[in-house]
């Protein structure tokens, strides 16, 4: 059975000056799949995906999220996408109610709607006894996890996050993940960038970038069988020095 | 609009929750207003005085010994001519002189209205201004006393007369000028701030990736700061009526309208701020030392402007407040109309439509 695309890049560059810190970037993403973006601080996965999330125009190529063009119609993607990005990005000085009503809000969401998801989310996330206290006043991992549930909030195709574990620690990672999962059994596109090679291997396809070009994209076993190596750590250890 | 009401609701969460931004928002204007006007009031002691008494009678030397026996006054010299006034004043001797009408004591009986002429030095207004006053609470208490037990009211008319200064131009200079610093803090860098805020936390890219415009979530996050600033105008006013007397001769709705006018200067400038700092330490540095000194050194409101060095004067003219407080100085104290001010609201209006647009453009780059 074959799967429709709901990212498509093609040759997808951004270009500072003389220097591309994203070059000719080409894949494609299937629906309900987890996709990787990895690569090392610096190699340009939070430039190609802030073209895709329609907040930085490309320099050239083309591509689609969500079937609209990143040039022309990213208001049509911003509706369809959720995002999450490096820095935590709720607002500390507001309770958990609040911060989900506000989001619920930005997107549009029916009152009705936002209640409902306020208190499935709550249970969800066993927030029942804090759910009026500042969010500033959580543990970074019920943050994270939180800050997930939110970007998923307005049941968005594709959810793009951006090195959403860091500085987690590896039980909240483990539960972080099983939400992913949860989330994508339900047919949302995600679509991931990590720095951790670990969590490389929970993704179905995994891309590398390195210094702003994709080196490799494939599942992280047939990637591991084509370098000949044990993980995924040392497939990007092989391919970085390749490149030096 | 829902979604625009929500956004609101949060700005005013995050206002509310800060202190820090409660105490600038509200603590500093009632703080400030009170400190200058308190610091204007200040008392006089032992001031020199002369006197000019065209008509030496008995009612002259009683008023002129309550004064020299109150501990605010020193009767120095009497003098017998008007010139003799302008050498005292010149030479710097006194502060004061007062000019008892001919016939003084005659009048006051006669037509129960006698005349006195009160002139104090101006170049220090605050001090002519409260000079002013002590000596006219002495007339009154003298002719309470004189009245006393009789049916004919008797009166003594002060006429003033500020030389060197006639416009009394720094009296009440305060109001505009606490006003202008207030809504210029309130405005510009507060808002400066709480949207270099949302950059520096990340959450600016969150509301950026959601389905609001660039344009919804700056006029969202100013909002309440025009509101706020609007209260904090009407505050600043009805202290100043209230507690320092200070009469307001224009219009109430041209003076409101000019404040929101400059209120949304000080934004469009708040903005631009905002698209050029990262930080909220940036953004406050920036409106502190780019607007706050100008303002308070430049814009006319301590330091008169035409005293300045002609550089100094061409660089105040580029300062929104210079016009703001020529605008609210002419409408509170002289009471002129927008026929007396269009040129200033123009330049104002000139200068928002300016700073909108260059915050703009440079917010177009930054999305580049």
């Amino acid at each position: 059975m074959k799967k429709e695309n709901v990212i498509v890049a093609e040759a997808l560059t951004k270009a500072f000056g003389d220097f591309k810190a994203v070059n000719a970037i080409s894949f494609e993403v299937k629906k309900g799949e987890i996709f990787g973006f990895l690569g090392a601080n610096g190699a340009g996965k939070t430039t190609a995906m802030k073209m895709l999330i329609g907040i930085s125009k490309p320099s050239s190529g083309n591509a689609k999220v969500a079937g609209f063009d990143v040039y022309n119609q990213t208001e049509s993607i911003k509706k369809n996408i959720g995002y999450m990005s490096q820095k935590f990005t709720l607002y500390d000085d507001l309770t958990v109610k609040e911060n989900i009503t506000f989001f619920g809000g930005i997107y549009g969401l029916s009152r009705a709607k936002i209640r409902e998801k306020r208190a499935q989310l709550v249970s969800e996330l066993g927030l029942e006894g804090i759910s009026n206290k500042l969010v500033g006043s959580l543990p970074l991992g019920w943050k994270q996890k939180l800050s997930f549930s939110v970007s998923l909030l307005h049941e968005p195709k594709i959810v793009f996050l951006d090195e959403p574990t860091g500085g987690v620690d590896p039980i909240t990672r483990r539960q972080f993940w099983e939400m992913i999962y949860k989330a994508a059994d339900q047919g949302t596109t995600i679509f991931v960038t990590t720095h951790y090679m670990d969590e490389a291997e929970y993704c179905e396809r995994v891309s590398i970038v390195v210094e702003g070009r994709i080196e490799a994209l494939d599942t992280p076993k047939k990637l591991k069988e084509q370098f000949k190596v044990d993980s995924m750590n040392d497939v990007f250890l092989k391919l970085a020095r390749n490149i030096e | 609009m829902k979604r625009f009401i929500g956004f609101i609701k949060k700005e005013f969460y995050h206002i509310f929750r800060d202190k820090r931004s409660l105490f600038i928002l509200f603590g500093m204007p009632i703080a400030q207003i009170l400190l200058f006007g308190f610091a204007i009031t200040n008392e006089i002691n032992n001031v020199q005085i002369t006197i000019l008494d065209h008509s030496k009678d008995a009612t002259t030397e009683e008023i002129i010994n309550k004064i020299s026996a109150s501990k605010y006054f020193t009767t120095n010299q009497m003098i017998a001519r008007e010139a003799d006034i302008e050498t005292a004043f010149k030479k710097g001797k006194i502060k004061a002189a007062l000019n008892f009408e001919k016939d003084f004591s005659r009048n006051l009986i006669r037509e129960q209205k006698a005349t006195i002429q009160i002139i104090t030095d101006a170049t220090d207004p605050n001090t002519a201004n409260s000079i002013t006053n002590y000596i006219n609470a002495i007339l009154q208490n003298y002719l309470q006393d004189k009245n006393k037990g009789i049916q004919i009211d008797y009166q003594i008319v002060p006429q003033t007369r500020m030389v060197y200064n006639p416009e009394l131009k720094s009296v009440f200079m305060f109001v505009p000028g606490v006003m202008t610093i207030i809504l210029m803090l309130v405005s510009a860098m507060m808002t400066s701030i709480s949207i270099t805020r949302e950059k520096e936390l990340g959450t600016m890219e969150i509301l950026l990736v959601s389905p609001l415009k660039p344009f919804q979530v700056i006029i969202g996050k100013v909002v309440p700061y025009i509101f706020l600033s609007v209260i904090n105008a009407a505050v600043i006013v009805l202290l100043s009526i209230f507690i320092f007397k200070m009469p307001v001769q224009g219009s109430l709705f041209l003076l409101g309208a000019e404040s929101v006018l400059f209120i949304i200067t000080s934004l469009a400038l708040g903005i631009l701020i905002s698209t050029i700092a990262e930080t909220q330490q940036a953004a406050m540095m920036i409106s502190l030392m780019g607007l706050m000194l100008p303002v308070i050194l430049l814009s006319g409101f301590i330091f008169p402007i035409s005293s300045m060095p002609a550089p100094l004067q061409i660089i105040s003219s580029i300062i929104p407040a210079k016009w703001f407080i020529i605008i609210i100085k002419g409408i509170m104290l002289k009471g002129v109309g927008m026929a007396f001010i269009w040129k200033e609201t123009l330049i104002l209006i000139g200068m928002t439509v300016l700073f909108i647009g260059l915050s703009v453009k440079k917010y177009k780059i930054r999305l580049e």
